[in-house]
């Protein structure tokens, strides 16, 4: 037999929602994108915390190990990608932490190779279907 | 062909335009009189200005050509300014880069990375003074696309002039100024939205007192629309968004002809081709009537819905970059043939980059071609009595009523934005459009039909300046060191007493950039005073 707090267990490794923490580092504005990102996850059942704009990278990686997230996407339309990316490679770092992140932007295709260098689990230039995206989230 | 003859017009599939609106494979002259029985006493230049703001509209002057520049270093801007002056173009719309947008310094550890990239950093007066040298403004009106930072940018604009000699009650120009559309996109907020509407109307009180042949605010349907709203919200929100701002001026005492005349708009142009100039015209009609009826406007000039349009990156594609000039060159069509003031393209390669002076020379030249080759400024309004651009326009004058009733139901746009109601709407409408485009029920051209199946980029990009960006640093630095700190100190503290007591903040905030202080010095003392917007989170 089973007891009550097994079942407990085993619903939550069966209905586990995966935690993304969406987020706009720098000062960029353009946050249609993210938010459409943010909305399509949701319905495919992940859980999606989006932290809104101009966050710093410090903020950010706060939050998510607030929030327990598995994963974060950063979103950068303004060109500051190779930047930022350094800084929270050197955050994660500096803080011994190890949370997954991946970046979303205009980022030309010719810097996906070094942001991936940098530490992102993949880079997405702009264009990139929305599914690509999930299903790439979805196979973590 | 027989078959042919028998098919009823009416019945082939089924159009529907992005506001919802049914379209009819044929229109007829019953149609339009159905919806505006009034139809053929309309005349350009007369109330309700629907046909055009001017009895003769381009034939008399054609639209002034304003393209969006500014980046690096104001020595940088200044020369991409006489390079766009010397080709032809009669205006100037100011980019700045997003330190400068949101209130920072070039030295403050937040706009790493940022300064001068996305447009011009300024820091100090001094950068105004080094970015319009030599540039006449009597003869080139300056366009300052700012927001947040507004009644700084605003105030340094209006130093320089005076310092020059202008006479600044004839000083004429525009200011973006439009802080409420920038929590519903773009997010170049600072302050809480009640103060953020504040700093507005005292721009718009300081001009129609003291400069009042500038235009201190210009509504942008733009941002909204590109944001994901469709063209009747796009018209809508941003007259729901002039109303407030007029309420507020009202309460200061102005009466509706001191200040309306001098508000402008800015829209956007991207999807169906009709769809849009009715849109523009119906929106004229409308603008006008609820300035005369609802406002008691007298002045025609206060019923005008004046406007810059042309740009529309939403609806620029990264792929196949180049048919962006086919896209921006039906979007300049559009915007001639809906009567506007002023144009503003996007250059193709915006979607990667900042426009390369190539890309920025094309643009120019779409609009010159228009005006020079095409015949688009012979005759007023040449798509007046279209049967289905009239119907159209009747549409859109009742569709954007109705919506903005809608708005007036979530407690008035002020309220509607605080709460995030109209965020969180069109991101609802954002995510839907982008399902339709990635499925294919919108059509994209390269996108979604007609890939290739391997693209190689063609678009050059626009190298960031990290020698500028230190060099704008260094400068800020040294002159913090130079300038005399006790003027800078006294105005900072007057702009602080001011704002506690709600005074109008216009002149506290010129004498302070006068002082040399900076933006982010001046924004501190506000943001002290004011706190800052906290966003709601919707998606």
């Amino acid at each position: 037999m089973l007891k009550n707090s097994d079942y407990n267990l085993y619903f939550e490794i069966l209905f586990y929602l995966m935690k993304v923490l969406l987020a706009k580092p720098g000062l960029d504005g353009h946050d249609v994108g993210v938010k459409v990102l943010a909305h399509a996850l949701k319905n495919s059942g992940v859980d999606v915390v989006y932290t809104g704009l101009r966050k710093s990278i410090e903020n950010i990686v706060q939050q998510a190990v607030d929030e327990n997230a598995d994963l974060i996407g950063l979103s950068i339309l303004s060109g500051t990608h190779r930047i930022l990316c350094e800084r929270i490679s050197h955050v994660m770092t500096e803080r011994n932490l190890n949370i997954q992140w991946i970046v979303g932007g205009n980022i030309p295709t010719e810097d996906v190779e070094s942001l991936e260098k940098l530490g992102a689990l993949k880079a997405f230039p702009t264009g990139t279907n929305i599914e690509t995206v999930i299903r790439f989230i979805q196979s973590l | 062909m027989d078959n042919l003859k028998n098919e009823n017009p009416e019945s082939i599939g089924n159009v529907i335009l992005e506001s919802g609106f049914e379209v009819k494979s044929v229109y007829r002259r019953e149609d339009v009189l159905i919806g505006y029985p009034e139809i053929d006493e309309e005349e350009p230049g007369k109330y309700p200005f629907t046909r055009g703001i001017h009895p003769l509209m381009y034939r008399k002057q054609p639209f002034t050509i304003r393209q969006y520049a500014g980046f690096a270093s104001p020595e940088e801007t200044n020369k991409r300014f006489k390079f766009l002056i010397r080709n032809g173009q009669n205006g100037l719309n100011v980019a700045f880069d997003l330190p400068t947008q949101c209130g920072l310094d070039s030295d403050d550890p937040r706009s790493l990375g940022e300064v001068g990239r996305v447009g011009m950093s300024v820091d100090t007066l001094e950068d105004f003074e080094i970015a319009f040298n030599g540039i006449d403004l009597d003869k080139i009106t300056v366009s300052l696309t700012i927001n947040g930072a507004a009644l700084v940018i605003m105030a340094m604009y209006f130093a320089m002039a005076e310092k020059r000699g202008y006479d600044l009650s004839k000083l004429r120009g525009t200011s973006q100024n439009d802080i409420l559309k920038e929590f519903i996109g773009r997010g170049t907020w600072i302050f809480p939205v009640d103060s953020s509407v504040k700093l507005v109307v005292d721009t718009i009180e300081y001009c129609a007192r003291n400069i009042p042949k500038y235009s201190p605010v210009s509504v942008c349907g733009y941002h909204i629309r590109e944001s994901g709203a469709n063209p009747v919200q796009e018209m809508a929100y941003a007259f729901c968004i002039a109303k407030a701002y007029s309420d507020e001026t009202i309460k200061r005492g102005l009466g509706i002809d001191e200040f309306a005349s001098r508000l402008s708009y800015n829209f956007d142009i991207y999807g169906n081709f009709f769809e849009q100039i009715a849109k523009f015209r119906g929106g004229r009609r409308l603008w006008a009537k609820i300035m005369r009826e609802q406002y008691g406007a007298l002045n025609d000039r206060s019923c005008w819905m004046r406007m810059i349009a042309g740009g529309g990156g939403a609806g620029l594609t990264k792929e196949q970059p180049e048919n962006n000039i086919v896209r921006t060159a039906y979007y300049a069509l559009i915007s001639a043939l809906s009567g506007t003031q002023t144009m503003a393209l996007c250059t193709y390669d915006e979607a990667f980059t900042i426009p390369t002076e190539k890309a920025a020379e094309i643009a120019l030249r779409t609009m010159q071609i228009l005006t020079h080759e095409m015949g688009i400024c012979d005759t007023v309004d040449p798509l007046g009595g279209s049967y289905y651009i009239e119907t159209l326009t009747n549409r859109f004058e009742n569709e954007i009523q109705k919506e903005m009733k809608k708005v007036d139901g979530w407690g008035g746009i002020v309220n509607a934005i605080a709460t995030g109601k109209i965020q969180e709407a069109i991101s609802q409408q954002a995510y839907i459009k982008e399902t339709a485009i990635q499925n294919g029920k919108i059509k994209k051209v390269g996108v979604n039909c007609f890939k290739k199946t391997e693209e190689k980029r063609t678009v050059e990009f626009h190298p960031y300046n990290n020698d500028a960006a230190n060099k704008q640093i260094n400068k800020l630095r040294s002159l913090k060191s130079k300038r005399d700190q006790a003027p800078v100190n006294a105005t900072l503290e007057r702009l602080r007493q001011d704002a506690k007591n709600n005074e109008n903040l216009m002149p506290a905030a010129i004498e302070a950039v006068k002082a040399y202080a900076s933006v982010g010095e001046i924004i501190e003392v506000l943001k002290d005073v004011y706190g800052e917007y906290q966003e709601p989170i919707f998606f």
